[in-house]
């Protein structure tokens, strides 16, 4: 039985960015906030050392700072009809823990998602007709805007100290900024990173071939900065070491850089770490949730009521905690009811590595920060005309390499023996004239009826509750805008003087052992109609109006951006929602 | 030990008595000082996991995988075998923190390694596999007493599968040994292998450095500075030569 504790305004579930931002936000309101995080506390002085985190081995290779899939994993297949088998070891993916979540070792990028995007389905079926889209393709209209969800991306960005150089600034093309972006308020608030060597490269040989390449926004700042809560950030030195590693520099936006040095000094916030939720309680009627139950490091079980709940966990936890919770309707592939699980996606990634002559080039490529870049955005969302190609949806491509670990960066051509006296040699040859770009391909993946999230029959967690099951593939409206980006992307780094090139399409089956990004989205959907999405325009859910789902789960499908900004800019949006309407007249803010 | 196991993800088994109650955290950031969690670094010494034999046979994988040459040693001397060795004996070796809750079955590729046993096990079995698999076509002969060039057509034939071992897939786990050698000749050496950072000055690669924000817009030149590991250099740590 769990011991219950004094109640609360406000219970945070996961103390990431969206649980931060909404955390300041309430607590600036006055309500007593309490957060729980299922990991550990982390800060930069303690945990982000200068002297030890630059170690490949054991941050990116053994996975220090994120979930343990003995903590929570997940089940994956390909399709219905095949049985699903545990994640034992993260792969396609790699989940976060403790506070920060993944702000803590993301690599920064910072994008805005397109106009159009906000408005998929309306906007391709008017271009190109309802038959153009596959007919079991189950993409969706956000039920917001980008211009009502603009001051929040600018909000979000300040708070991180972005720094860019801007395209669209009130409705003006910007010379050096992404001109394909929607129009922005203000400039960013620090000027773009400066590039290294390939980078710059990269950037002339798409002006050549008639592109317009622009720096990647970035988390990882080029001048010290302080943000609007008055924490101060410092410039990025390009270790190299930024994804899958904290900063130790306070130069890359986390929530440890930018929000709790300022959050945790207020008298009405307070967290609980190393915190598991087990489930959110609703009370009889099953539309009132009451608070939740969480267990300690001991293994012990609490109950926290509060009279609001914000489910602010990473995506997919939150629609793990939405099934176990029993709230909403469990989505069904086959009767093609519930929302619960719909819509799951994730991001169609691949890359070209180019080999450079090493006499002619030498690009220190071990010099880099998590977003650094050089950007081309015209095969992006629906920039081009997608009619002569038949698929829907593309993506950024770019130079992004950051840094050139040795472990996962000493590659050879194709054809080159793996082991050896000539890999060594051809390792040797090649290390620092190799393009290696990160996320070169950086593609949308679109939902679809049968790609989605249930509880899995068989296999279960640590407190006998069920895994949640993945079943994902590519579909063919994917494979081919990937190999549409990657043959562009390879006559890019052609152009660049390359010896040798090394395309990797993405093809099917979807692998859930090779990573792409952490950006799995969906499952817990934002829109206009309860029937197929869990929560309204504000991220509240349909059927519990005291609580709100924050976080990329809310994503109807995924376009062709890191998610990481909107991710954000929705928090700070929902949590306008909250202090302006919601708290005035607490209860469903939208009409279902 | 306590923040390690934190920071393993085990911290609701190991919490003691007092602290069994939910902690609450408020008014300040709780960090003290000098609470960090640096990496322990192998000590030299015997083999902890490998029995004598098996580490003369990873030896000699070692130095096939990645040979010595002139300027570079090849990976026995780079210390290839002692990194796999404390690797295995390690959490790695025991796949702690990964999920290993049954039922084992077997899937698609595409579902990842579904096994009850971690690479520790895996390891061991595939050593006497391939030792008797070695004895049998050499008369008798483990493979670490072979001629390089018949160690070398060995492991060609393993890796085509001309060869097969008992109860082992032969050419999947070389490709898994390929990747633990070359692991360990590019981690940092405090982790037993790289040692000297001779990988790292192969390659060109200046080690645990934090700042190149004077490098960062000096195109095509090549940097000057020589490696540094997160124990720092070897000339650092030894008393100079009389």
């Amino acid at each position: 039985m769990a011991k219950r504790l004094p109640k609360k305004d406000v219970v945070i579930i996961g103390l990431g960015w969206t649980g931060s931002i909404m955390a300041n936000e309430l607590t600036d309101e006055g309500l007593e906030v309490m957060a729980i995080e299922r990991g550990p506390w982390r800060d930069s002085p303690t945990d982000f050392s200068p002297t030890y985190m630059q170690d490949e081995l054991r941050y990116r290779i053994r996975h220090e700072l994120f979930a343990r899939p003995e903590q929570m994993t997940f089940t994956f297949r390909n399709k219905m009809d095949q049985t699903a088998l545990p994640i034992r070891s993260w792969g396609a993916f790699m989940p976060p823990n403790g506070v920060g979540g993944g702000g803590v070792h993301w690599n920064g990028e910072m994008w805005r998602f397109l106009p159009s995007d906000f408005v998929l389905k309306t906007h391709l079926t008017q271009r190109y007709g309802t038959s153009f889209l596959p007919e079991d393709m189950t993409i969706q209209d956000w039920g917001i805007t980008y211009d009502e969800l603009e001051p929040f991306y600018d909000r979000f960005e300040y708070t991180c100290g972005t720094s860019g150089t801007a395209g669209n600034l009130r409705g003006q093309i910007m010379e050096g900024g992404n001109p394909f972006e929607g129009p922005r308020s203000r400039p960013y608030p620090t000027p773009a990173q400066p590039q290294p060597f390939s980078h710059t490269l990269f950037a002339k040989a798409a002006r050549e071939l008639g592109y317009k390449p622009f720096p990647q926004p970035s988390g990882n700042l080029s001048t010290a900065y302080t943000n609007p809560l008055g924490m101060k950030m410092g410039p990025c030195t390009y270790c190299g070491f930024c994804e899958w590693f904290g900063c130790a520099n306070y130069s890359k936006a986390s929530p440890q850089t930018t929000i709790l040095p300022h959050l945790i000094r207020k008298d009405n916030f307070s967290a609980r770490a190393n915190s598991e939720v087990l489930r959110i309680e609703v009370d009889k009627t099953g539309k009132r949730a009451t608070g939740v139950v969480f267990v300690d490091a001991s293994g012990e079980e609490w109950e926290q009521p509060a009279d609001l709940v914000i489910l602010s966990a990473f995506s997919i936890f939150n629609v793990q905690l939405l099934l176990h919770s029993k709230i909403g309707k469990p989505y069904d592939p086959v009767a093609n009811v519930g929302t619960v699980g719909r819509n799951y996606s994730h991001q169609t990634v691949s890359s070209v590595n180019g080999f450079f002559d090493p006499k002619k080039y030498n690009f220190n490529p071990f010099i880099g920060s998590g977003s650094i870049g050089m950007c081309v955005d015209e095969f992006n969302g629906d920039n081009f005309d997608h009619g002569p190609h038949g698929f829907v949806g593309g993506g950024y491509i770019g130079q992004v390499q950051t840094g050139a670990r040795p472990i996962e960066s000493t590659l050879v051509p194709p054809g080159t023996p793996s082991w050896g006296a000539e890999w060594k040699q051809t390792v040797k040859h090649y290390y620092l004239s190799t393009v290696k770009p990160g996320t070169g391909v950086h593609g949308g993946f679109y939902s679809y009826r049968d790609i989605y999230l249930d509880l899995d029959p068989t296999y279960k967690d640590r407190f006998g509750r069920s895994l949640m099951r993945i079943t994902m593939d590519l579909k063919p409206n994917e494979i081919k805008q990937n190999k549409f980006l990657t043959d562009k992307f390879a006559e890019i780094i052609k152009t660049m003087g390359a010896e040798k090139i090394a395309p990797a399409y993405r093809t099917a089956p979807y692998d859930i052992t090779t990573y792409q990004t952490t950006h799995i989205n969906g499952g817990a959907v934002m829109g206009t109609d309860p029937n197929t999405s869990v929560v309204n325009r504000y991220l509240q859910s349909w059927d519990v109006s005291n609580l709100f789902v924050l976080g990329a789960s809310a994503f109807p499908q995924n376009p062709g951006y890191n998610p990481t900004l909107t991710v954000g800019a929705l928090a700070y949006w929902a949590a306008d929602a909250i202090r302006t309407k919601y708290l005035q007249s607490p209860g469903r803010l939208v009409d279902g | 030990m306590h923040r390690r196991a934190v920071l393993a993800g085990a911290a609701y088994l190991i919490f003691r008595g007092s602290r069994a109650h939910a902690t609450t955290i408020l008014d300040h950031l709780p960090w003290t000082p000098n609470a960090g969690n640096p990496p322990d670094p192998v000590t030299l010494g015997p083999w902890v996991y490998f029995t004598s034999d098996e580490g003369r046979t990873i030896e000699a994988l070692a130095d096939q995988i990645i040979p010595p040459d002139p300027e570079t040693p090849g990976g026995k001397d780079a210390g290839c075998a002692v990194y796999l060795d404390r690797q295995l004996a390690g959490p790695y070796g025991r796949q702690e923190g990964l999920y290993v809750r049954p039922p084992f079955m077997k899937g698609m590729k595409n579902q990842g390694h579904q096994s009850e046993k971690g690479p520790a096990q895996e390891y061991r079995e595939f050593l006497a596999a391939f030792d008797k698999a070695s004895k049998l076509q050499f008369g008798g002969k483990p493979f670490f007493e072979l001629q390089t060039e018949d160690q070398h057509r060995f492991l060609k034939d393993i890796e085509g599968e001309k060869v097969k071992l008992d109860g082992v897939d032969g050419k999947a786990f070389f490709a898994q040994i390929v990747k633990d050698m070359q692991m360990g000749f590019f981690a940092d050496p405090l982790y037993g292998g790289n040692r000297d950072m001779v990988a790292w000055k192969m390659i060109g690669f200046p080690g645990a450095r934090y700042n190149y924000l004077d490098w960062v817009g000096r195109h095509n030149e090549k940097f000057p500075l020589p490696p540094v590991g997160l124990t720092g250099r070897a000339e650092w740590n030894t008393r100079a030569q009389r």
